[in-house]
């Protein structure tokens, strides 16, 4: 599973791993403003998704957030032991609490996306 | 009352800030959401301890001769219930029997009584009791600006006052005593909003502070942890306590709240007795009912179904980590669906299969017999 500098982000808190099969998740700073996962709705395979749509939805004790594709294709597979286990989206966001896996189909789209350390500095001027 | 723009701090809050409190605006007070995490917190309330900055509570003293006439006059409940020492859980009635507040009224002495109010409704139930008073000898002070709140709650708890306060040990549920600490003139009730045993202390803000370390010092061995508001909000809505202002308000009454135990009518007139009467003879059209969720999280305004009709919408409703599933509570019409007629609850666009369930949903240390026994 990637690092935080492996994979790109969305300004709406999600990671892309991106490649032929590209994995999804939310940032860790996303999971820890999000508080206490116990609920992830998926996508289904098969569905097509389009850049920057609502494709999921994470919930939190306080609060519902969510998903939004951070690029456009079909989804290949999703992680249902984050629908047994949502805690794992706060214990390991990158790693154990991936989401779903898609096959994007406009790569450009990918270039778009920031990287970590242009995420990182994103986070920063939010908190101002 | 504060503007949108004034936000309130308590006298705590530094401290709320230092142990790693994160801090929102709630009804204009700034009080922390959480710690560590809104399930940690929750969990160790109903294993050990946790403790909370309540300061937003409000409190009016009612005092004079006429203090127990004014406060039997204005509540539901019968405050002759209350005798020196003991208070009681009662709903402040309107001409229309719709709440002016839910309360604690404790009875410090025959003629001196602490009312423990809702924050948001401090200033308005002041004015209320003044209005209610006419000629009666009695003395009404809203003195919320001058106290802070600390609630200590969970089973651990009591072991905890063993050697800090064994008066209060004694209290049994609703009780409350006077006492000296650091100096100061506290008052200390076996009273809280988790349905875990436990006490909440009223005291002067001058030692608040040394007050809560005080705590978490004594709760050391039993692991207490601070906790925020939305454990506040997950460990009482398991309890089925009521949150004034989402639950209950002016224009629903305690019949329909499902807290009838509240309503004493055979203690004499009341504000708003007549209306409920007549809504124990005929019934309520609508009542706050208890569901528990097969999956998703519900949330406040969500819509209730039964049989693709709509009967009603959510008041409260979160996950509830005692129960692992999602639990609400909304006023419903047919207002008496036995526990498990199936229900549908719509979240974000699609129906969820809910189930009518009894209230409280989990019964704590608090629902015990024979506390303080």
């Amino acid at each position: 599973m990637p690092k935080p500098e492996e994979v790109k982000y969305t300004k709406t808190h999600e990671w892309v791993h991106l490649g032929a099969e590209a994995a999804v998740g939310i940032s860790d700073h996303a999971q820890h403003e999000m508080g206490d996962v116990v609920f992830v709705e998926l996508p289904k395979v098969g569905q097509k998704l389009e850049k920057e749509k609502p494709c999921a939805v994470v919930e939190s004790v306080k609060s519902a957030f969510d998903i939004y594709s951070p690029v456009s294709g079909e989804v290949t597979a999703v992680n249902e032991a984050v629908t047994i286990d949502p805690a794992l989206l706060n214990q390991a966001p990158l790693e154990g609490g991936w989401l779903f896996k898609m096959k994007p189909s406009n790569p450009a789209e990918g270039e778009t996306l920031m990287d970590w350390a242009a995420y990182q500095e994103f986070v920063k001027q939010a908190a101002h | 009352m504060p503007t949108a723009t004034t936000i309130r701090r308590t006298a705590l809050n530094e401290t709320m800030r230092k142990y790693g409190g994160k801090m929102v605006d709630f009804h204009g007070w700034e009080l922390p959401i959480q710690f560590a995490g809104i399930l940690k917190e929750h969990e160790a309330v109903r294993k050990s301890a946790g403790i909370f900055d309540v300061s937003h509570m409000g409190q009016v003293f009612v005092t004079g001769a006429d203090a127990f006439t004014l406060l039997q006059k204005t509540n539901a409940n019968d405050l002759r219930k209350a005798t020196p020492g003991k208070g009681v859980y009662s709903h402040v009635t309107n001409p229309n029997a719709g709440l002016v507040d839910d309360i604690i009224a404790f009875c410090l002495a025959s003629d001196r009584y602490l009312v423990i109010v809702n924050a948001a409704t401090s200033t308005k139930d002041y004015e209320w009791f003044k209005s209610q008073a006419g000629r009666m000898r009695v003395k009404i002070e809203n003195k919320s600006e001058d106290y802070s709140m600390i609630a200590i709650q969970g089973p651990s708890v009591p072991k905890m006052f063993e050697t800090f306060a064994p008066e209060a040990l004694k209290l049994p549920r609703f009780g409350i005593v006077e006492k000296d600490i650091r100096g100061e003139h506290c008052y200390v009730s076996r009273t809280g909003y988790t349905g875990e045993d436990g006490f909440e202390i009223t005291a002067p803000h001058s030692m608040i502070n040394q007050l809560w370390e005080d705590m978490m010092e004594l709760g050391k061995p039993c692991g207490i942890v601070p906790c925020g508001l939305g454990a506040r909000d997950t460990l009482r809505l398991e309890s089925g306590y009521l949150l004034y202002g989402q639950d209950v308000d002016d224009f629903h009454t305690t019949y329909e709240s499902g807290y009838g135990w509240v309503v004493s009518l055979d203690k004499g007139d009341f504000t708003g007795r007549e209306i409920l009467v007549r809504q124990k003879a005929e019934g309520v059209k609508r009542r706050l009912t208890g569901l528990t969720l097969t999956g998703g999280v519900p949330r406040p305004g969500c819509k209730i179904f039964m049989d693709g009709k709509q009967v009603g919408e959510l008041a409260s409703a979160t996950y509830s980590p005692t129960l692992k599933k999602g639990i609400g509570v909304g006023y419903i019409t047919p207002p008496d669906l036995k526990p498990g007629a199936p229900l549908e609850v719509e979240i974000h666009g699609k129906r969820v299969k809910a189930e009518v369930a009894r209230v409280p949903f989990h019964k704590g240390t608090a629902f015990n017999k024979g506390i303080g026994a």
